[in-house]
C-alpha cells in the first residue's frame, strides 16, 4: 500500500478499499443480474438466444405452463421450512440449555460436521440409505412392516427429506443464538406469575425466540426455493422445482428468455423472503 | 397483555373451597403432564435429530469399508475400493468402468486450484470492504451495504446462470471486435467464485471489527503511528482472526460450490462437486463411497482446523 493519505478517514482511502470488492460485485454480480432482467422480456431466437420483440409472452409462460411447479416449489420449500422447524427447535433450545460451554461447543460441533460436508456427498449418503435396496426397506422389511421394498426417492417426499436435511443447521443455528441470549428470569417471572409450561413458552420464550425462528425459516426457505441438485438427484420427473425448470431452459436446446423470466420470478420470490427477515427476524446486537 | 394468572386466582377464591380445589388439582395435574411430556420430548427430539443427521453419513462410511458394491448387506471389511481408486484399478462389470482414478485426480486439481486462487483474492477484496464500510463516510454506503449482502441471499442457480448468460455476451462481443471466440474454464470459474465469496469473507471480517476496541487505534495514532502503522500493528494483528475464518470459509465454498460452478465450468474443467455429481447421475460404482469418505474426512480437518483458529483469536481477545 502507499504511504500516502495520512489525514484519517479520508475519501481517497475508502475509495480505494471498496474499489476492487464494488467493482466486482457491480461487474460479475449485478450486472449479470440486470441481463437476465432484460432477457426476460424478450423473445426466443435461434438457439434459445434472446432476440427481439419486447415482450411479456415469457412471464405468461411461467405462470401458465409451470405454474403448477411453480406453486409445487413453494409447497415443497413451505414444508422444508416447517419441518425444518419442527426438528431444529427443540434440538436449538437443548443445546442452548446445556450449562457446560464444552458440551454446548461439542453439540453445535455435531450439527456443523454433516452441514460442512459436501452437499453432493450429503445428498448421496441419504440416496443409500433410502434407495430400493437400501438400509431403510431393508430394515423396515426384517420388522414385518412392509412385504415389499418401497419406492422412496423419486418422489416429492424424498425431496422433501434431502432439503430438511440440506438446510436443517441453517434453522437451528439462528435459534441456538436467540435462545442463548434469552433471559431465563423473564420465565421465572412467568412461572412465579402462575403460568404452567405450555403458556410459560407460547407466551414468554417463543416470543422472545421469534427473531432466531423467523431467521431460521428464511434461511431455510430460500434455499429450498431455489433448490437444483436434491430434486435433481432425488425427485426425478415427479420432485421437479423452479431450479431444475431454470437449469433446462439454460442447457442445449434451451430458451434463455423463459429461463431468465423463471429466475426473476424466483428473485421476487426470495426478496419477499428477505424483506420478511429484515422486518421481523432480525437479532438485537448484543 | 392481559393478565390470566391474577384473573384465574380471583376466580378460585371466588368459587370457594369446594370445586375450586378440585379445579385446581386438575389443572396442576394437567401441568404436570405437560412438564413430564416437555422433558421427555426435549430430551428425545434432539437425540432422534442427531440420528437423522449422522446416520447416512455413519453408514456410507461404514460401507466405503464394505467388501461388495451393496449399500444395505455387510460382507465383510474391505480396503479395495481406496485400493482401486490410488490405483487406478477399474471395478469389474461395465457399469462402473466410467470411473477413472486420471479424472478423479484431475478433477481434484481443478478444485484446488480453484480454491487456491478464489479465496485468497475474495478474502483480501472483502476485507478492504469489511473496513471500509465500518469505518468509512463516503458517498454512497447504504448502498454498497445492502449490494453485499446481496450475493448471500440470492439463490445460487440464479447466479450461475446469470454470470453464464453473461460470460456468453461478453464471449460474443470479444468474437465480434478480436475474432477470436473465448470459452469458459478456470478463468469463469473462478471470477463466478471470487464473486459470491467476497460477501462472505466481508460479513465475517466485519462481525470481527464490531467487536473491535476503537480506543486501541487511537491510542496508537496519539502515540504518533500513522494510518499505515497504526493499520498494520494494531488494526491487522486483531482483526486477522476473522480475515483467517473468512478465508477459510471461502475455501470451504469454493471446494464445495457445485451449481454456480455448474453453469460456468468448461471442458477439461470438472472439479471435484462436478465429477461426483457426474458420478450420481450415471450408474454409482462402488469406489464413490470411498471418494465420499475421503471428503468428509478433509471437511472434518477444515473444520478442525477453524476450531482451533476461532480459539486462538478468543484466548488472544482474553490475554
Amino acid at each position: 500500500m502507499a504511504r500516502h493519505g495520512n489525514a484519517p478517514g479520508s475519501k481517497a482511502r475508502a475509495i480505494t478499499l471498496v474499489g476492487p470488492a464494488t467493482f466486482w460485485l457491480i461487474a460479475f454480480f449485478l450486472l449479470p443480474l440486470v441481463f437476465v432482467l432484460i432477457a426476460s422480456f424478450m423473445s426466443r431466437g435461434t438457439g434459445g438466444a434472446p432476440i427481439a420483440p419486447v415482450t411479456l409472452d415469457q412471464y405468461e409462460r411461467t405462470f401458465t405452463v409451470f405454474g403448477p411447479v411453480l406453486w409445487h416449489s413453494v409447497k415443497v420449500a413451505f414444508y422444508t421450512t416447517v419441518l425444518s422447524l419442527l426438528l431444529g427447535y427443540p434440538l436449538a433450545f437443548f443445546i442452548s440449555r446445556r450449562r457446560d460451554p464444552r458440551v454446548r461447543l461439542f453439540l453445535l460441533f455435531l450439527v456443523l460436521l454433516p452441514f460442512w460436508t459436501n452437499f453432493l456427498v450429503r445428498t448421496y449418503a441419504l440416496i443409500t440409505l433410502l434407495q430400493r435396496d437400501g438400509l431403510l426397506n431393508g430394515l423396515l422389511q426384517a420388522l414385518g412392516l412392509i412385504a415389499e421394498p418401497i419406492q422412496m426417492l423419486l418422489t416429492s417426499g424424498a425431496v422433501l427429506v434431502g432439503l430438511v436435511y440440506g438446510y436443517l443447521p441453517f434453522m437451528i443455528l439462528p435459534i441456538y443464538a436467540s435462545v442463548e441470549r434469552l433471559d431465563m428470569r423473564f420465565v421465572e417471572a412467568a412461572h412465579d406469575l402462575g403460568a404452567n409450561d405450555w403458556r410459560a413458552f407460547w407466551r414468554v420464550i417463543f416470543p422472545l425466540t421469534l427473531p432466531g425462528v423467523v431467521a431460521g425459516c428464511i434461511l431455510v426457505f430460500i434455499p429450498a426455493i431455489g433448490a437444483f441438485v436434491t430434486p435433481d438427484l432425488m425427485g426425478g420427473t415427479r420432485g421437479l422445482m423452479i431450479g431444475n425448470l431454470i437449469q433446462s431452459q439454460f442447457g442445449g436446446r434451451g430458451n434463455i428468455p423463459l429461463g431468465s423470466a423463471i429466475s426473476m420470478v424466483l428473485l421476487v420470490v426470495v426478496f419477499i423472503g428477505v424483506l420478511v427477515y429484515t422486518r421481523w427476524g432480525q437479532q438485537e446486537e448484543a | 397483555m392481559t393478565s390470566p394468572p391474577l384473573g384465574d386466582a380471583s376466580g378460585r377464591s371466588r368459587a370457594g373451597t369446594g370445586t375450586g380445589l378440585q379445579l385446581d388439582k386438575a389443572r396442576l395435574g394437567r401441568d404436570r403432564a405437560v412438564r413430564r411430556a416437555g422433558r421427555v420430548g426435549l430430551w428425545l427430539s434432539p437425540f432422534v435429530v442427531y440420528l437423522f443427521l449422522w446416520i447416512p453419513i455413519v453408514i456410507l462410511i461404514v460401507f466405503s469399508f464394505n467388501d461388495g458394491a451393496s449399500v444395505s448387506v455387510w460382507n465383510g471389511f474391505t480396503t479395495v475400493w481406496y485400493e482401486n481408486i490410488i490405483n487406478n484399478t477399474l471395478t469389474a462389470g461395465t457399469e462402473s468402468a466410467r470411473f477413472q482414478t486420471g479424472l478423479l485426480l484431475a478433477a481434484v486439481r481443478n478444485s484446488l486450484l480453484v480454491a487456491g486462487i478464489a479465496p485468497v483474492l475474495s478474502t483480501i477484496m472483502g476485507t478492504m470492504l469489511a473496513l471500509a464500510l465500518a469505518r468509512g463516510r463516503f458517498f454512497g454506503r447504504k448502498t454498497l451495504d445492502a449490494l453485499f449482502y446481496l450475493p448471500v441471499v440470492i439463490p445460487d442457480i440464479t447466479q450461475g446462470v446469470a454470470l453464464a448468460v453473461f460470460f456468453n455476451l461478453v464471449f460474443e462481443a470479444v468474437q465480434r471486435i478480436i475474432g477470436v471466440r473465448l470459452v469458459p474454464g478456470f478463468a469463469t470459474i473462478i471470477i463466478a467464485h471470487i464473486a459470491f465469496n467476497i460477501s462472505y469473507v466481508a460479513i465475517i471480517v466485519r462481525a470481527r471489527l464490531a467487536t473491535m476496541d476503537p480506543t486501541l487505534e487511537e491510542a496508537g495514532r496519539d502515540l504518533g503511528a500513522n494510518y499505515q502503522q497504526t493499520f498494520w500493528r494494531i488494526t491487522f494483528p486483531i482483526l486477522m482472526p476473522g480475515v483467517l475464518a473468512g478465508g477459510l470459509l471461502a475455501f470451504t465454498l469454493s471446494l464445495d460450490d457445485f451449481v454456480i460452478t455448474f453453469f460456468n465450468a468448461g471442458v477439461g474443467t470438472t472439479t471435484l462437486p462436478l465429477f461426483v455429481y457426474g458420478m450420481l447421475k450415471q450408474r454409482v460404482p462402488p469406489e464413490i463411497n470411498a471418494i465420499s469418505t475421503a471428503m468428509i474426512a478433509a471437511s472434518i480437518v477444515l473444520v478442525g482446523l477453524s476450531l482451533i483458529m476461532q480459539r486462538r483469536g478468543q484466548r488472544a481477545d482474553a490475554g
